[in-house]
């Protein structure tokens, strides 16, 4: 699997993701930085890191949606190349209208650090296949815009799609408002696009690749990657 | 000429940080305020002299990077 991750000014999670992807596929990712203008042959996926591009200025990945590498991200998208959004990443992908909907100020206008529990739901995509469907699964947060928004016509496209990755739950799998840490919508924490191409989270796989890390809940995404991508 | 561009958070779409500040004027006593939305204001010099053209101009700028049309609206006032 030929794998890159894009850095930005700002971006803080881009040598996690490099870590994670290295350890499942034993070739370290290309870096690619926001300037670049082309992009490497045969790209397999495509990594958006978490982090605060740009500071945040304007909208969360507002600035970064708008860098000269994002333009041949979203041909790259076209093409069918894979591409995963964390955190940062998912706001950028959405600003970018490579993912519907928008990521908001959480409901309680706090910054959330913790580990969360996630139902999966969509297990037909390369990114989630190796989990079954309705598998909870333990990821860390680290956001304070991550309450994701759609209006009630895009959010039934959303749902009537499938296009729903992972959703906030209880350690049980209950979802409900107690367990919406953010106050998105339906809980939702993760989505794909219409081809289950490009998928966008809030929460961190990368962050929980070894039970020296505290879990290794995100490591069956990055083994997943490297055996359909290759 | 210059052009002042505000944008607001859609009606429907929850502004949290528009409630916080309701919830800090009801307690410092400022009472019978029923809603607070927050918003975002922009002032932009432009270098084009056609008020028509500069209006065209910066709606396309708020389309593409200004407001994000999923969640909020904008409003432009062009001034020479």
């Amino acid at each position: 699997m030929k794998a890159a991750v894009i850095v930005f000014p700002g971006s803080n999670c881009d040598r996690d993701l490099a870590v994670a992807l290295e350890k499942s596929s034993g070739k370290a990712p290309i870096m690619l930085w926001h300037r670049e203008t082309e992009v490497p042959q045969g790209l397999d996926l495509i990594a958006v890191p978490g982090g605060f591009s740009y500071g945040d200025y304007l909208r969360s990945g507002a600035m970064a949606a708008h860098s000269p590498v994002m333009r041949e991200v979203k041909r790259m998208a076209e093409k069918g190349v894979r591409v995963l959004g964390v955190c940062n990443g998912f706001q950028i992908l959405t600003e970018a209208g490579l993912l519907p909907g928008a990521l908001m100020r959480n409901r309680d206008l706090k910054f959330i650090c913790r580990d969360v529990h996630l139902k999966v739901e969509n297990t037909e995509t390369a990114f989630t296949r190796p989990y079954t469907k309705g598998q909870v699964v333990r990821f860390p947060v680290a956001h304070h815009d991550g309450n994701f928004f759609a209006d009630d016509e895009l959010l039934k496209r959303i749902e009537g799609n499938g296009q729903v990755a992972f959703r906030y739950a209880g350690a049980d799998g209950t979802v409900s408002d107690a367990t919406n840490i953010n106050g998105s919508r339906n809980n939702i924490a993760g989505i794909v696009n219409g081809k289950g191409t490009v998928l966008g989270m809030m929460p961190h796989p990368e962050r929980l690749i070894e039970p020296k890390l505290g879990g290794a809940d995100g490591k069956p995404m990055f083994d997943a990657l490297v055996e359909a991508l290759s | 000429m210059k052009a002042k561009v505000h944008v607001t958070l859609k009606n429907g779409v929850l502004d949290p940080q528009g409630k916080a500040i309701q919830h800090a004027l009801g307690s410092l006593g400022f009472s019978g305020v029923d809603d607070v939305r927050q918003g975002k204001y922009i002032e932009l010099d432009l270098a084009e002299t056609d008020a028509a053209k500069a209006r065209e101009a910066v709606e396309r700028m708020c389309k593409e990077l200004l407001a994000n049309t999923v969640i909020e609206n904008y409003a432009i006032s062009i001034e020479g």
